[in-house]
Order: structure tokens, then C-alpha cells, then sequence
């Protein structure tokens, strides 16, 4: 039931091995924290749900924050209500998320083109309108949602469970709580568990029926294919992924706010995800990590280690050049992100898997002209529109 | 030998379609029999693509129905009326540019064995060894093997061309609809699409052509219809539609090639 | 009934601001065929180009008047404007009017910003995938803000109405109401006026110049026009920073009414993008009806007459009426089928 080629076996436990030793690999890059490395994973499974629908069907939602949003309050209130087992708090979020995305989706996907990415733009402005205004009762508004010690949590009322005495409750799995490392292997797993699934989606049937609808819609509906629901379940699978990345977040960090919601992220995840590599398997993944990575690197920079950085040059010089890169660190660190934007958009069209797999064919081709071309149809991606 | 003792396919029965006010088709009344070619041939702008949209549902008939094995066409859509069994080749192809050249005849099949819309994670297209082997061996009768793992969009004009054939064809359709296979075509492309027509025709399928090049059809064709300004001015077997005087008149208006 | 035209007076200057923001989206996407997710920036810098000139204008010398003391018996610093200074009353006058001057300067600095801006950029993103535009636009919208965060902090920065304009304009009695009855800032009021001064501009130069002409059939038929040799590339250059400027005049006019700040475009941008899919995309004069009309919407949402029986709609409206126009009438008010599809 479960098939999957050698090459697709073979990258899922490279993959696999990849997230597991994070601590080990990312501690000379100064970003083995858990509370990073949960970020890392968290932010890859949100890349790579999106990536099921701007991937393979080329459309390209400018909403899927909202999704995130409601995965996270989900799991929130799953937590306050319910238990602070992960397990319930996930399912929710994932089902509420999927709910969410249907609903968005059915109207949205009536349009395609920038129609549709200006529709879905419209549903999750609303819903963070709303997050903030009418919803407060749900939302607690600017507050956040938090969890509270008296909070019912009645399955675990019921089964007697006590969590630590003294301080918060802490999302638990099955009676172990989470935290620090713990809490990244969780999340690891269900990443691991996202990327096969995509895998397995990128090489179904389904997944070539999506692909057929971004290369040409027209054929499709002449072929036979009813492209409506294809397109809706891609919408809701990738509603999914993002409200599972919501709840993650959620229990990391139980707490859930409306900012999660706000357009400019649903920009930034489009931004991991050509990052990377639109519509190939590893590329959201890779996008997702270099720009946490950089944002946490980045930001966390002040003017002290710039000076420190700087102080082998003359007095003047190292001013100015400090002046200059202040600019981009620290809290400007949204300016190298825009710009990143820009230049990936302007010279790395394909995102950094498509360049490295053209860096390694030239390569090749220099080595030695006997070998046979690669990538053609590796990833069945091309231009959108 | 009369149509009726025959197993009709395709029936256009007494289609009138007017566009505010201005006829573009009237009186229209169509028999495709199982296992003909049936050419529908005219001027340009005598109403043929009309009548082709009339007859895949695109368009509604101000009048009549288009019924195809007992079930009325109208109002359905485009994949409706594929699964029902009729198979569309275009003026300019439409293929999957972006796919490979295999993954573009193995879609097709799929939608013939799933229907419509199915869900299915759980396999790989590459394990789809029936499927893959099937549109393997079309393509190497279409001449397009060697180029099965290019992307479809980088193929000559002819060749995509050849291509959408495979892929209506693997879905075995029950009519195969053609509009006008060798627009735009060399010399040279048209010769080996007219051989190839012939050849699908050989396997038994029932094939309506719209084109306005009669001589594409008078070799293939079993039967031949005329449309001028939106009305059938003949129909019957090639040799005969050539020899009628009104075709003459109206189709070629005095200028025979 | 009074209220109900309070409203909608209230509604227009939003509406307004609205309308010219779309319209240079709209000429941006009609005829180069760019989605432009920077040009709520170029807003924004048209609000800053207020800021600036203020900045400007109210340099200050600081001397000390021994003859003038404060209460506890030092001498009082007396800051004099440099413009005052040198200019005199006249200088004070420029002072004042620093607002409706910055449209001068903005005109000049847009034009620039916005030329320089397609020529490096957009230019190369013609041909590209609308996924791809958004996201270079985007980041660049992103660029713009931050350096004017860098520049002026993340504080709004409010400007001043000129002294003479601070009033309120009675318009009742101007419509034979008794007077008081109906009143309307008078700032507001020079905003509408100037907007549709800014739109008829707009409208006579597309209707009556070559250039327009061109543009209007290239908007209508881009092919057409690139076939017949016109110089396009050029008029695309013009036609950018003509919306460049159109966005930032709207910008530094609208200064007084909401006190910029830094991600003012991102506000802006989103919602003058569901005003050009509501007008219907590539059409001007359904961007400008939009435009208004949405204000004009929103403004009636923001009763609390309609909020108490609506809790929330005035946050939503647009949205909303966004959802429903894509759906039910997909190319919007007055657009034409099948642009920007697919």
C-alpha cells in the first residue's frame, strides 16, 4: 500500500537522518536551541503543505496563515479545555484547520489566477479583522490566548491526571511532558511523517492529476478529470498541513495570537517556499530552515558585535560600516529580508534546488561528457502561469 | 445497406443555434454511425466550430439535442461528457507542457480507469505497470518513445500534435472528435497525420472530423457532410459530395484548387 | 437622514484616497501587466515626502531673549523656524502650508523614485509568472519600509492642517440646510476635491493626449500595440511613474487625516487591492467607482447603528463585498473578461 520508489526510500531516510541530528549539525552553526530547532521543523511542515498547492497546482494563496492561526487557537483551547495531551490538541487543530480550508476553499477556487489569490487574501484579512474584533470572546483579542492553571481540562480532570504542581500546565504525550528537546523529537517525527506524505503525493496519480491541472486546465477537463475537487482537496490538504504546523506551535509554546493570521506571513511562507524550490520535495524544507535560520541570526545581531566585528578596520570606516549594517540586523532585519526576497525572485527564479541541481549539472558536464541528464523530470516543475 | 439497421453513436437531431438574433446553425441533423469517419467540411465561418461546441456541450442549442449512446449532451461538462466516452483533439494542442511526454498519454488512462475524481495517495504512478506499458507501446507506435521523458512542451508542432492522438486514443473513446488535425501543418506533417488517421480509422473507431481542408478528409472519410452558412447543403459519400454542383458553388465558390 | 449624508461625506475622503491608489494600481496592471505589491509603499513614501518637507521647513535656530523671562527667571529660548527667519511671514506662511506644498515636492521625488524603480526592476518582470511579480514587488515593498522605519522610527508622525483649513465646512447650508446641520472638516473636504482634481487630471491626460491614447489601446490590446512599433517600452516607464506619483500625492495629502507611519502602505495596499478587483481589473473608471464606493461602504459600516446589528462588519466590509462581487460578478464592476485569468 504504501509504495515508494528506491530513489523516494532513499531520500526519506536521508531526510529522516537530516532532521533527527539537528542538535548535532546545527550546534557549529550556533542554532542547536530547541526552541529554534522546533521552529525550523515547524515552519518546514508549514512550507511543505503549501507547497502541495502552489506546487503542483500553481495557485497561489496568499491566505494559508489563517489556516495556521486556527490550528494554533485549536490547539489552545484544546489544551484549556479538553487535556494538555498533544495528541487531542493536534487532531483538533488539524480538523478544524481542514474545515476552514474547505470552507475558504470551495468559494475561493470558484476563481483562478490572481482572482484567487486576491479572494484568499480577502477570507484571511477577514478572519484576523475578525481575530481582533468580534472574536475576542475565542480569540482574547490582542492578549493572546493563554492557557490558565484553573483552565477545566476536563478529560484530564477526569482521569485524575495532575499535572506539576506549581506553575503552568505543559503539554504533554501520554503522560510525559514536553519541553526542550523533547518537545524538537516530537516535532521531528511529525515532520518526518509530513515530508513522506508529500513524497507519497507527489508521486501519486493525484499528485500528477494536479500537476496536469497547473500545466494546462483545459486538457484536464477534456481528459476526463473533474479538476474542481482535485483543486479543492489539494486547497484543504494544505489547509491541514498549516493548521498541524498551527498546533505544533501551539505545543511548543501554548499560547495562540491573532499576528500569526496577518497577511504579511502567508508572504513570507510564499517566500520559503520559492526559497527553496516551488514544486520540488526537499526545497520548501530547505527554504523554511535558511530563513529562520537567518532571521534568528540576523535579528539577534546588535551593535556591540557589529563593533566587535568591525574592529580591525580604522576608526572611521568601522563607524560608517557599523552605521551602515545596523541598518540590517537586529531590528532591521526585515530589510534583508525584503531584500532576499527580491534578489531570489531576480536571480534564483527556481529557488536553490533548481540552482544546485544546474550548479551540479554544469559541474558534471566539465567532469566528464559521458553521463546522462538529470533532473529533466525529476521534479515535473517548470514557470507557473 | 441503410443507417438504420446500423448502431448509431452520435446523433445530432434538428440543432438550430442563433446568436441574438443571427443563425448560426439551422436545421442541423446529424447521424454518426459506429466504426465510420464521418468529415464535416466547410468555408470558414460556415458555422463548424459552432457545431463542434454544440457538440461537446460548450454550447447550449437554441433547439434540438445532441445525443450521444441514449444520453442528451447538453448542459453537460467537458469531463462528463470525456468519461461518457468522447475524446477531443484541438485546432492548436493542448497537451501538459510541463509533464513529460509519458506522463502525458498515462494521464489520460487514468481518468479512464478512476473515473472522474479519485483520490488515490497510496500508489505511485510509476508503479502503474499496466497503465505505463500501455501508453509505452502507443507512443512507440506513434514514433514519440525516444522522446517519453522530454517535456511534452518541447516538442515540434507535429509531434504534440501526435501526442494529443495518443492521449485521446488510450482512453479508447467511443467517438474521437477531431477539429481541423492538420491546421497549420507542413506539407509534410499533414501527409503522415492523413496516414495516421487512416490507421486509427482501420481499428474500428468512430471519428468525426471538422476541417475545412477537404482534401485531408476525402481519403479517410466514409462519409462527408457540408456546412455552409451554418446549414448541411450535402452529405453522403465522398465521391458524391465532390461531384455536387452546390458544393462546388458554395464551398469552393468557383475557385477549385 | 442627516446622519446618513454625514456618512457618506465622511466616506468620500477615504474613498478618495482609495480610488487614487487604485488607479495607479490599476494603469500599473492594465498596461504593464504587473502585480504591484509595492505600490502601497510608494503611498507611503508619498506621506513621508510630507514628513520630510516638514522636517525641512522647520529647522529651527534657537536664541536666547534676555528681555523675555520665565517664570523661574531664565531667559526663554525662542525658536524661530529657518524659513521664518529668512522669509519672514512668508516663510511662516510655507510653514503652515507644509502639507499642501509637499504635493509639489512629492510630484518631482515620486517621479523619479517610480522611473528608477521600473527601469531597475519591473522592467525585467513582464514576462514573469504573477507569483513571481507579487514576490519581487513585495520585497521591495518590504525594502521601502524598513528604510523609512530606519529613517523616521516606527512612531506615526502627525502633520498638521494648515491653520486656515483647520475649520469645519458648514455644507448643510451650502445644500439650503440650516447651518450647523451639517458639517464636514474642511481638510476632508480639500481632499475630496483634491482627489477628484487628481482623477480628472488623470482621466483628461489618458482621453486627450497621444500618450493616453496609446495607453488606452495597449490596456485594451497589448499586443496590438507592440505589434504596430510604438515605442512601449518608454511610455511603460511613464506610465509607472505617472502611478508612482498619482500614489504618493495621495500619500502626502492624506497625511493630516491619519498620521503615517511606517507600514502605512501595507494597510493601504491590501485593501486598494480588493478596491481594483471590485472595480474589475485593468478598468480606471471602475477603480475610481470603487474606490468611493468602498470608502463610502465603510464609512456606513462604522455606525454604530450598523455595528450594534452587526458587531464587527465595519472591520470586514471590504472584504466582504470584495468575496462577493469576485463571486458573483468576477470581472468586477466594469471589468473586462478573462484579464489576468489563469
Amino acid at each position: 500500500m504504501f509504495s515508494l520508489s528506491r530513489k523516494n526510500v532513499i531520500t526519506l531516510v536521508i531526510f529522516s537522518a537530516i532532521v533527527l541530528t539537528m542538535p548535532i549539525w546545527l550546534k557549529p552553526l550556533g542554532a542547536a536551541y530547541p526552541g529554534l530547532m522546533q521552529k525550523f521543523v515547524i515552519y518546514a511542515i508549514f512550507a511543505i503543505g503549501f507547497n502541495i498547492l502552489f506546487g503542483l497546482t500553481g495557485y497561489l494563496s496568499f491566505g494559508h496563515a489563517a489556516f495556521l492561526g486556527v490550528g494554533s487557537y485549536t490547539a489552545v483551547w484544546s489544551f484549556k479545555l479538553l487535556t494538555m495531551d498533544m495528541i487531542p490538541a493536534l487532531i483538533f487543530a488539524v480538523i478544524f484547520a481542514g474545515i476552514f480550508a474547505l470552507f475558504i476553499g470551495y468559494f475561493s477556487l470558484r476563481r483562478s489566477g490572481i482572482y484567487f489569490s486576491i479572494l484568499t487574501l480577502a477570507f484571511a484579512q477577514m478572519s484576523y479583522s475578525l481575530a481582533y474584533s468580534v472574536l475576542t470572546p475565542i480569540t482574547f483579542g490582542e492578549t493572546g490566548l493563554l492557557i490558565a492553571r484553573d483552565d477545566p481540562r476536563a478529560i484530564d480532570a477526569m482521569l485524575g491526571v495532575n499535572q506539576s504542581a506549581s506553575g503552568m500546565p505543559v503539554p504533554s504525550l501520554l503522560g510525559f511532558e514536553l519541553g526542550g528537546y523533547s518537545g524538537f523529537y516530537i516535532c521531528a517525527v511529525v515532520l518526518i511523517v509530513a515530508f513522506f506524505l508529500s513524497q507519497m503525493i507527489f508521486a501519486s496519480p493525484f499528485g500528477m492529476a494536479l500537476r496536469g491541472i497547473k500545466s494546462n486546465q483545459t486538457r484536464m477537463m477534456y481528459t476526463g478529470f473533474n479538476t474542481k475537487p482535485y483543486m479543492l482537496t489539494a486547497f484543504v490538504i494544505s489547509g491541514m498541513f498549516a493548521g498541524l504546523a498551527g498546533g505544533l506551535l501551539a505545543v511548543t509554546d501554548p499560547i495562540a495570537g491573532a499576528e500569526r493570521m496577518k497577511w504579511t506571513e502567508s508572504g513570507n511562507l510564499v517566500l520559503m517556499t520559492m526559497l527553496g524550490g516551488v514544486g520540488t520535495l526537499v526545497g520548501p524544507v530547505v527554504g523554511a530552515w535558511l530563513i529562520k535560520y537567518l532571521e534568528n541570526i540576523f535579528s539577534a545581531i546588535n551593535t556591540n558585535m557589529l563593533n566587535n566585528f568591525f574592529d580591525f578596520l580604522p576608526d572611521g570606516v568601522q563607524t560608517v560600516m557599523v552605521t551602515v549594517m545596523s541598518k540590517f540586523v537586529g531590528e532591521g532585519w526585515h530589510l534583508t529580508l525584503g531584500l532576499m526576497f527580491v534578489l531570489i525572485v531576480v536571480f534564483l527564479p527556481g529557488g536553490l534546488v533548481e540552482g544546485t541541481e544546474r550548479l551540479v549539472r554544469r559541474f558534471r558536464r566539465i567532469a566528464g561528457p559521458s553521463d546522462e541528464p538529470t533532473g529533466k523530470m525529476a521534479s515535473g516543475r517548470a514557470g507557473n502561469d | 445497406m441503410t443507417e438504420a439497421t446500423q448502431n448509431v453513436v452520435l446523433h445530432v437531431a434538428d440543432v438550430y443555434k442563433n446568436f441574438s438574433g443571427l443563425k448560426a446553425l439551422s436545421d442541423i441533423d446529424l447521424q454518426i454511425v459506429e466504426g465510420q469517419t464521418h468529415a464535416i467540411i466547410g468555408p470558414n465561418g460556415a458555422g463548424k466550430s459552432t457545431l463542434l461546441n454544440v457538440i461537446i456541450g460548450r454550447l447550449a442549442p437554441t433547439s434540438g439535442a445532441v445525443i450521444f449512446e441514449g444520453a442528451v449532451l447538453t448542459g453537460k461538462s467537458p469531463h462528463e461528457i470525456n468519461q461518457l466516452g468522447i475524446s477531443r483533439v484541438f485546432q492548436t494542442p493542448e497537451i501538459f507542457a510541463d509533464l513529460s511526454v509519458l506522463y502525458n498519454v498515462m494521464a489520460p488512462a487514468f481518468a479512464r480507469r478512476d473515473g472522474s475524481f479519485r483520490i488515490d495517495i497510496f500508489h505511485a504512478v510509476e508503479d502503474q505497470i499496466e497503465i505505463r506499458e500501455e501508453a509505452e507501446k502507443l507512443l512507440h507506435d506513434f514514433g514519440l518513445y525516444d522522446r517519453r521523458e522530454d517535456h511534452a512542451g518541447a516538442l515540434s508542432r507535429g509531434d504534440k500534435r501526435r501526442l494529443e492522438l495518443a492521449m485521446c486514443l488510450i482512453q479508447r473513446p467511443r467517438l474521437l472528435l477531431l477539429d481541423e488535425p492538420t491546421a497549420g501543418m507542413s506539407r509534410h506533417d499533414t501527409n503522415s497525420t492523413i496516414d495516421l488517421l487512416q490507421t486509427i480509422k482501420e481499428s474500428g473507431m468512430t471519428i468525426v472530423i471538422i476541417e475545412h481542408d477537404m482534401h485531408v478528409v476525402f481519403s479517410p472519410a466514409d462519409r462527408v457532410s457540408v456546412l455552409a452558412q451554418g446549414q448541411f447543403i450535402a452529405s453522403g459519400l465522398p465521391q458524391d459530395v465532390k461531384g455536387d454542383p452546390r458544393v462546388k458553388e458554395a464551398y469552393l465558390g468557383g475557385a477549385v484548387e | 437622514m442627516d446622519a446618513i449624508l454625514a456618512q457618506l461625506l465622511n466616506g468620500l475622503d477615504k474613498g478618495g484616497a482609495y480610488a487614487l491608489i487604485a488607479l495607479g494600481l490599476t494603469l500599473v496592471f492594465g498596461t504593464l501587466g504587473v502585480v504591484n505589491f509595492a505600490h502601497g509603499a510608494l503611498f507611503m513614501l508619498g506621506c513621508f515626502c510630507a514628513v520630510v518637507l516638514r522636517q525641512l521647513l522647520t529647522i529651527e535656530t534657537v536664541t536666547v531673549d534676555p528681555t523675555q523671562l520665565s517664570p523661574w527667571g531664565a531667559a526663554v529660548e525662542v525658536r524661530t523656524p529657518l524659513v521664518q527667519a529668512w522669509l519672514g511671514d512668508w516663510g511662516a506662511f510655507l510653514v503652515d502650508y507644509s502639507v499642501p506644498i509637499s504635493v509639489l515636492f512629492a510630484v518631482p521625488v515620486m517621479l523619479v523614485i517610480g522611473i528608477a524603480l521600473e527601469r531597475g526592476l519591473i522592467k525585467h518582470f513582464y514576462k514573469r509568472s504573477h507569483a513571481e511579480q507579487i514576490l519581487v514587488t513585495f520585497g521591495v515593498a518590504i525594502v521601502l519600509q524598513e528604510i523609512v522605519k530606519s529613517f523616521f522610527g516606527a512612531n506615526p508622525m502627525p502633520q498638521p492642517i494648515p491653520t486656515d483649513l483647520r475649520g469645519a465646512a458648514d455644507v448643510g447650508a451650502w445644500l439650503g440646510m440650516e447651518a450647523n446641520q451639517l458639517t464636514y472638516p474642511m481638510w476632508r473636504l480639500v481632499y475630496l476635491l483634491f482627489s477628484l482634481g487628481v482623477i480628472g487630471a488623470v482621466f483628461a491626460f489618458m482621453r486627450f493626449t497621444t500618450f493616453g491614447m496609446v495607453v488606452r489601446a495597449g490596456m485594451t490590446d497589448r499586443e496590438t500595440v507592440g505589434v504596430l512599433g510604438i515605442d512601449i517600452d518608454r511610455r511603460f516607464t511613464i506610465i509607472f511613474g505617472l502611478a508612482a506619483v498619482v500614489a504618493g500625492v495621495a500619500g502626502a495629502m492624506y497625511t493630516p487625516l491619519l498620521a503615517p507611519n511606517y507600514h502605512i502602505g501595507m494597510d493601504f495596499l491590501v485593501l486598494s487591492f480588493v478596491v481594483v478587483v471590485v472595480g474589475g481589473m485593468g478598468s480606471l473608471p471602475g477603480a475610481v467607482v470603487a474606490g468611493f464606493l468602498l470608502g463610502i461602504l465603510q464609512s456606513y459600516a462604522s455606525m454604530n447603528e450598523v455595528k450594534e446589528i452587526l458587531p464587527g462588519i465595519d472591520q470586514i466590509i471590504i472584504y466582504l463585498v470584495a468575496i462577493v462581487i469576485l463571486l458573483v460578478r468576477p470581472r468586477g464592476l466594469m471589468g473586462r473578461s478573462g484579464i489576468m485569468e489563469g
